[in-house]
C-alpha cells in the first residue's frame, strides 16, 4: 500500500501549516482514499478532539468513521485490537498520553504480543495517536512523556514526529506499517507551522533525519526538542560552533547507523528528550553509541540532557524549569563543545 | 437447596425438543467431542506427569458440555471465536485440528503458533479462531473491535468471546459490555461460571448471586443455564446467536459449571472440599448426555463405548503426530515479532 506514496518529497515553499492541520490533512485523505481506516477516542467526533486534530472529520466521514466513545480507555484500545485484527486500519486516540496508563494491558499484553504468540499467524495493524508533553499547565496527570516504556515492549512500533511535515508523512507509515505503532504528539509542537505537501507522501519508520548539518556537536533530540535543539544551533552558529542535530523519528525501530556515523564525524554526544532523564530513552541512545564503532571516536563522555526526575509541576515558571529548555540545550552544547567534561 | 447447576435446568419438555432438532448423527458428533475434549486433558495431564511437556495448563475437565453445546450454536469458522486460558476444550469444539493442538501444546514447529504460544495461547486464526488468553479478562476488549469491525464491514458474522467468574470482576468487563452495548455489536459474552477464580469462590468474589444480572446495568440481556448440560448450553446459545443476529445487541450469557482440577498445575485445592467436588462430579456432561442419547433410540450402550474409544485413540494419534513433529529451530527465535 506505502508503494502508492511518494517518499520524503520536497515540500513546497509557502505551503506552511500547523502541525495540527498536517494531522488532520493526513488523517483525512488516508480515510478518503481507504475504507479500512477509521478514527476511535474520546470527544473526537463533534468536539473535534481535546487539541482539534479531528475538527471537522465527523462531518464528512458521519458518526460510524469518526467514533466518539465512553470514558473507556481500555475498550477503546480493544476496539483497535479486535477491529486490527480483523480486517480494518484503527486510528485509536488517547486525549492525552498519561491516559494510556489505562490501556496499558490491550497495549502491552494484546496489541504488541498478538502476532508472536499466535506464531506470526495474526496482524494487528493499529495506530494509537497520543498527544504528550509539558508547558499547557496542565500538571503532573496531563503532561507525561511516557514513549520509553512502550520501547520497552518488541512488537510494538514507537514514532516521535518533530514538525508539521515529519508528522503527515510518518502518520502514513504508521497506518500501512501492519503492526501496532505508538505515534507521541507533542502538544506545543501542534501549534508550530512548517511547509508541507499537499498530497498524501510517506517518511519510512527506522530512517532517521539529520535535520542539520555540523561539525562540532551530535545532538540527538526527540520531539518538540528538534525544534528546540536547532534554535540553540542557530544560537550557537554566531559562537561560530556548528551543531549537528539528529532526529530519530522512530525509537523503535532505531537507525543506529545515521546515529553512529554522526558521532563518527563530530566525536561528541548530547541526547536531549523531554522525558523523565532516568530511565529515559537517552540511556539507550548512549548505550548504543558506546557499544558502537562510534566509541573509539568520542572526544568526550557522552551526555544526555532530559526532564528532571520529578512529576510536572503546575506553576508556570516550574513547569519550565522542569524540562530542558533552549537555553538549557545551548548551555549544554557549549560546556561539551569547549570541553567542560 | 437446590443445586446451582439444577436451579437452571433445561425444562424436560424443551430437552426432548432440543434433542430432536440436533437428531441422532448431531447427538452422536456431540457426545464423541466431548469424549475427545476429556481424553485430551487426561492426556495433557498425563504427558505433564511424564515432563513430556513443560510450563502450567489449566484443564477443562467437567466442562465439556459447555464447550460442545457453545461451538455448535455458532457458525463455527465463519463468525468469531476469542477463547480464555482455560480453553483446549473450545478449540477443540470449535473444529480446530487436533493434532496442530497438540503439537502446540508440545511446544513444536508444527503446532498451531510454531510452538510459541502453548498451552494457554492457541489460535486457529485461518478459521476466525482468534486465539486463548493469559489475561484475565484480555479478549473482552478484543471483542468489542471485533463486533465493530463486524459492523463496518456489513457482514452478518457475530463474535463469541468466552471468560470466566474472575473476569467478570475486571474493569475491562464492564468496560467492553458498556461499549458493546452502546453501539449495538454482535458480541456474545458468555461466562462460563465455574464457581473459582483460582482460589477465590464466586461467593467471596461478589455481592450479587449471579453473574447474568450484571447484563442489566449495561441493557443487554441475559440468560443463565445448566452448563453441565449440553442442550440446555446449546438452547441458550443458539437463542443468544439469533438475538444478536436480529440486529438487537450483544447477550450476556453465564454457564453454571464447574472444573474438576485445580486451577493449574500448582494448585493444592485448599479452597474446596471433596464433598463439592463429588457433588459436582455426579452431574458429569457426558455420561448424562449419553444416557440421554441412549434414552431417545439414537445410540444402544455399545455405540457409547465405541465412541469413547474412538476419541482417545484420536487423541493417541495427536500425541504420535506431536512427537514425531520437529522442535522449533532456534535459528527462527526472533521471527513473528513484527509483520
Amino acid at each position: 500500500m506505502l508503494e502508492k506514496f511518494p517518499v520524503n518529497p520536497p515540500a513546497p515553499e509557502g505551503r506552511v501549516i500547523t502541525c495540527v492541520e498536517a494531522l488532520r490533512e493526513g488523517l483525512r485523505q488516508l480515510m478518503e482514499q481507504d475504507p479500512s481506516i477509521f478514527l476511535i477516542g474520546e470527544d473526537i467526533g463533534v468536539y473535534g478532539g481535546a487539541f482539534g486534530v479531528t475538527a471537522g472529520l465527523v462531518d464528512q466521514f458521519g458518526e460510524e468513521r469518526v467514533r466518539d466513545t465512553p470514558i473507556s480507555e481500555a475498550a477503546l484500545t480493544g476496539a483497535c485490537v479486535g477491529s486490527a485484527l480483523t480486517g480494518m486500519h484503527p486510528i485509536g486516540e488517547m486525549q492525552f498520553s498519561d491516559f494510556v496508563v489505562l490501556a496499558m494491558e490491550q497495549l502491552v499484553m494484546q496489541a504488541a504480543k498478538i502476532r508472536f504468540m499466535f506464531g506470526g499467524k495474526a496482524s494487528v495493524p493499529m495506530v494509537m495517536r497520543l498527544a504528550a508533553g509539558s508547558g499547557t499547565g496542565a500538571a503532573a496527570q496531563h503532561s507525561e512523556n511516557l514513549e520509553n516504556w512502550f520501547v520497552h515492549v518488541p512488537g510494538l512500533k514507537v514514532v516521535m514526529p518533530s514538525n508539521a511535515y515529519e508528522a503527515k508523512g510518518l502518520l502514513v507509515s504508521a497506518v500501512y506499517d501492519g503492526n501496532p505503532v505508538m505515534f507521541f504528539e507533542n502538544k506545543l509542537m501542534y501549534k508550530t507551522s512548517c511547509a508541507v505537501p499537499e498530497e498524501l507522501y510517506s517518511i519510512p519508520l527506522g530512517k532517521a533525519n539529520v535535520a542539520r548539518a555540523g561539525k562540532d556537536l551530535t545532538i540527538v533530540a526527540t520531539s518538540i526538542m528538534v525544534q528546540r535543539s536547532l534554535e540553540a544551533a542557530r544560537q550557537l552558529a554566531a559562537e561560530g560552533i556548528e551543531l549537528e542535530v539528529v532526529d530519530p523519528r522512530t525509537l523503535n525501530p532505531l537507525d543506529d547507523e545515521t546515529l553512529v556515523n554522526s558521532v563518527i564525524k563530530t566525536g561528541k554526544l548530547l541526547i536531549v528528550h523531554e522525558a523523565v532523564q532516568t530511565g529515559g530513552f537517552g540511556g539507550e541512545v548512549a548505550a548504543r553509541i558506546a557499544a558502537s564503532p562510534a566509541f573509539g571516536y568520542l572526544e568526550a563522555p557522552i551526555r544526555r540532557l532530559g526532564g528532571k526526575d520529578m512529576p510536572i509541576p503546575y506553576n508556570r515558571n516550574l513547569e519550565k524549569h522542569a524540562v530542558p529548555q533552549v537555553e538549557d540545550i545551548v548551555e549544554e552544547a557549549r560546556k561539551l563543545v569547549r570541553g567542560a567534561y | 437447596m437446590i443445586h446451582p447447576s439444577q436451579e437452571y435446568a433445561l425444562d424436560p419438555k424443551r430437552a426432548k425438543q432440543v434433542l430432536k432438532e440436533l437428531g441422532p448423527e448431531t447427538g452422536r458428533k456431540f457426545l464423541e467431542t466431548m469424549y475427545t475434549i476429556r481424553a485430551f486433558e487426561e492426556k495433557a495431564e498425563e504427558l505433564y506427569g511424564l515432563g513430556k511437556v513443560h510450563g502450567t495448563m489449566h484443564l477443562s475437565i467437567g466442562q465439556e458440555a459447555s464447550a460442545v453445546g457453545t461451538s455448535n450454536a455458532v457458525r463455527k469458522g465463519y463468525d468469531y471465536l476469542l477463547n480464555h486460558h482455560r480453553g483446549h476444550g473450545h478449540c477443540i469444539a470449535w473444529g480446530s485440528d487436533i493434532d496442530r493442538m497438540m503439537a502446540e501444546f508440545m511446544g513444536k514447529e508444527t503446532g498451531f503458533c510454531r510452538g510459541r504460544g502453548g498451552s494457554m495461547h492457541i489460535a486457529d486464526i485461518e478459521n476466525n479462531n482468534l486465539g486463548a488468553q493469559g489475561i484475565v479478562a484480555g479478549s473482552l476488549p478484543i471483542s468489542v473491535g471485533v463486533g465493530l469491525s463486524i459492523k463496518l464491514r456489513q457482514t452478518d458474522q457475530i463474535c463469541l468471546v468466552i471468560f470466566g467468574d474472575g473476569g467478570s470482576n475486571e474493569g475491562a468487563f464492564h468496560e467492553s459490555l458498556n461499549m458493546a452495548s452502546i453501539w449495538k455489536l454482535p458480541v456474545l459474552f458468555l461466562c462460563e461460571n465455574n464457581q473459582y477464580g483460582m482460589s477465590m469462590s464466586v461467593k467471596r468474589s461478589m455481592n450479587i448471586e449471579n453473574i447474568a444480572d450484571r447484563g442489566a446495568s449495561y441493557g443487554i440481556p441475559s440468560r443463565i443455564y445448566d452448563g453441565n448440560d449440553v442442550l440446555a448450553v446449546y438452547d441458550a446459545v443458539k437463542w443468544a446467536a439469533d438475538t444478536i443476529r436480529s440486529g438487537k445487541g450483544p447477550v450476556l450469557l453465564e454457564a453454571k459449571t464447574y472444573r474438576w482440577r485445580g486451577h493449574s498445575k500448582s494448585d493444592r485445592q485448599l479452597y474446596r472440599t471433596r464433598e463439592e467436588l463429588k457433588e459436582w462430579q455426579a452431574l458429569d456432561p457426558i455420561p448424562r448426555f449419553a444416557a440421554r442419547l441412549v434414552e431417545a433410540g439414537y445410540l444402544k450402550d455399545s455405540d457409547v463405548e465405541t465412541i469413547r474409544a474412538g476419541a482417545y485413540q484420536t487423541i493417541e494419534n495427536a500425541v504420535a503426530y506431536a512427537e514425531a513433529s520437529p522442535e522449533p529451530d532456534v535459528a527462527t527465535l526472533m521471527e513473528g515479532i513484527y509483520a
